[in-house]
């Protein structure tokens, strides 16, 4: 038991945490706006793979961040190009930019580093053979970052003006629509944010690797999705359901490597379970924004 | 070996030089890995052989099947297909080609509902890999490199594939290490387990965390993340399939290699000189299958004596001295 009250294990639920929870909060300002948003995990991919090419060409990872950031907003510029400008459907073109940019990573990285495996090595946040721990952890400028956008995220949905109006145009955009609101503008600046977010969690999962790897986000996206749901579009709650999702990944590998006897395949469903059951137990209570998914 | 009825050899359309067609699995070149390894080989059969080579790397999805038959249509004389997911499309399109060639790298066997192994079609070779032996060389060295007397390992997907490089590596520490701590994860139940590196390196932190000094890996990109951990910590790990010590330069204590290139070579010139046959091919130890990497690079890793040791041992299953299992007991 004592495994699990170790700092070692606390750092690990919060190193795995990160790149959920910023993709989880970048949906909650996407789906508050009105936008479904299931291109998470396109984000994601884009953001990594921005961050490791603008690191690579610049030799700053300062630069790779805001490279990363940008690769998320390719993907969110083309969802909310798609569906809240030519209101296409949402799911259709998220699923339609995941396998794009899955593609056109993967078509990259082929151009670039003539490999369809990995990128080459890129600078990030720490020098190499750094401290793995806690001072590695909170000096880490996407960690601080993340922490930062975590507190700032529920002051900016629920006490602005921008906000009201955001919730405003994914609740009632007729309303919105009828005091002089534009909801194109503003689901658009949910969709852009998120690809904000998204984007960063890209960048904490190609950075920590010093390099690109071919389909990275390995389908964080989507648990972030769930998460969000989980946390009933709200920020905290989002957050609250991907620490609950890190907290039962990072048991997972510490039961694993602790030769239980209990089956890999029984483990590795623990953190898919919990947060089923979880969607499962909150959903009664949990509600959708009202204009989520509709055109106004 | 089957004999080929019919008085023209296999695989050799009259008339013409015999060409060699080879298909990638997803991924294709540039995976650093056995993809790569079968393009060396390919491009040795152009070098040395100089039979006319041409290879298509198909996208995801089902074209396989489609680029197989291609090039058997085109009159290759050997198509070659990359990976254990061409097993039924090499087993579709031989059917229909009957008089060329084809070889399936990490051919799946399928077995009957008598329980007994079904052969591939007589024109296939089934190219299979004893990955246990190279594996139980790794562990070997683990066991004799180890300073914590713990040492680990990182699987992709779980399945009895990639229990047989833990079966052998677990036999190969016991004997060189008996009281050494094993710990061994796996990063998922589904093919992703095998492209993500972020599990990869939080396992690997884990296992260093925990003690374990020494991590072999089969897991594909999701061991990339097991180097970064190495490379975080200052530890060691064991790479696989391909020597993979550029992947992180003074942390890889050697890798388990399989010797792709050199199967698809060696079925290259048997088309070219003519007595190609079908049948099931166990590549291990002793057909230079599989192997351990020790260079000039990992030399300063290696602990004294050990290049020695763990020869001697190559030597042993090679005569059949020593059995290395390829399942895993239940975890004591």
């Amino acid at each position: 038991m004592s495994a699990f009250l170790s700092g070692v294990f606390l750092l690990q639920l919060l190193r795995i945490a990160v790149p959920y929870v910023l993709a989880a909060l970048g949906g909650t300002f996407s789906e508050r706006g009105g936008v479904i948003n299931i291109a998470l995990e396109g984000m994601l991919l884009a953001g990594a793979f921005g961050y490791v090419l603008a690191a690579h060409a610049s030799g700053s990872a300062w630069v790779g961040l805001l490279g990363g950031v940008l690769g998320g907003e390719v993907v969110a510029i083309g969802l909310a190009a798609a569906v809240v400008r030519l209101r296409a459907d949402a799911i259709v073109v998220g699923v339609g930019l995941n396998l794009l940019a899955l593609a056109v990573t993967r078509f990259l990285l082929k151009l670039v580093w003539d490999s369809s495996s990995n990128s080459d090595r890129v600078p990030a946040f720490d020098a190499d053979n750094s401290a793995v721990g806690l001072v590695a952890l909170v000096t880490n400028p996407v960690f601080l970052l993340t922490v930062t956008l975590l507190a700032l995220s529920p002051v900016l949905l629920n006490r602005t003006r921008f906000g009201l109006r955001l919730r405003a145009c994914g609740e009632h955009p007729e309303a919105a629509t009828s005091v002089g609101i534009s909801v194109t503008t503003y689901r658009t600046a949910g969709v852009l944010l998120s690809g904000m977010f998204a984007g960063l969690g890209g960048v904490w999962l190609a950075a920590s690797q010093h390099q690109f790897t071919d389909g990275m986000s390995a389908g964080r996206g989507y648990i972030a999705l769930a998460a969000m749901i989980t946390g009933r579009w709200s920020p905290l709650g989002a957050a609250a359901a991907c620490l609950l999702f890190a907290t039962a990944e990072a048991v997972q590998m510490t039961l694993q490597g602790q030769g239980t006897g209990i089956p890999t395949q029984f483990l590795q469903m623990l953190p898919h379970v919990v947060t089923l059951v979880t969607l499962v137990g909150f959903i009664g209570r949990s509600r959708a924004p009202r204009a989520l998914g509709k055109a106004r | 070996m089957l004999a080929w009825p019919g008085g023209r050899s296999l695989g050799q359309a009259p008339g013409s030089a015999p060409r060699v067609g080879l298909v990638f699995d997803v991924g294709g070149r540039g995976d650093k890995s056995f993809n790569d390894a079968a393009f060396r080989g390919l491009m040795r059969v152009r070098d040395e052989l100089h039979m006319p080579v041409e290879y298509i790397e198909p996208g995801e999805g089902a074209d396989r099947e489609s680029a197989l038959r291609m090039l058997a249509a085109e009159g290759f004389s050997l198509v070659v297909g990359v990976g254990f997911i061409f097993t039924d499309d090499v087993n579709n399109v031989a059917v229909d080609y009957p008089h060329t060639a084809f070889a399936c790298v990490d051919y799946a066997l399928q077995t009957g509902p008598d329980g007994a192994v079904v052969p591939p079609p007589a024109n296939v070779v089934a190219l299979k890999f004893r990955e246990e032996e190279g594996s139980y060389l790794v562990g070997a060295l683990a066991g004799l490199s180890t300073k914590t007397h713990a040492v680990g390992f990182v699987g992709g997907m779980d399945i009895p594939l990639i229990r047989k490089f833990e079966a052998g590596y677990r036999a190969g520490v016991a004997r060189t290490c008996p009281d050494c701590r094993m710990t061994a994860q796996y990063a998922g139940v589904t093919g992703a387990a095998f492209k993500d590196p972020g599990k990869g390196k939080e396992l690997g932190l884990g296992q260093y965390g925990s003690g374990v000094d020494i991590i072999f890996h089969a897991s594909g990109s999701t061991g990339l993340g097991v180097f970064e951990a190495a490379r975080e910590t200052g530890h060691l790990a064991i790479g696989v399939d391909s020597d993979q010590y550029d992947e992180a330069p003074g942390h890889i204590l050697t890798s388990m290699v399989k010797g792709v290139d050199v199967s698809v070579y060696d079925v290259a010139k048997e088309v070219l000189d003519g007595h190609f046959s079908g049948g099931i091919r166990s590549l291990g130890l002793a057909e230079d299958g599989v192997a351990w990497v020790h260079d000039e690079h990992n030399a300063a890793l290696l602990p004294t004596g050990a290049v020695a040791q763990v020869d001697a041992l190559a030597e042993a299953i090679k005569r059949g001295e020593v059995t290395v299992p390829t399942t895993v007991e239940v975890p004591k």
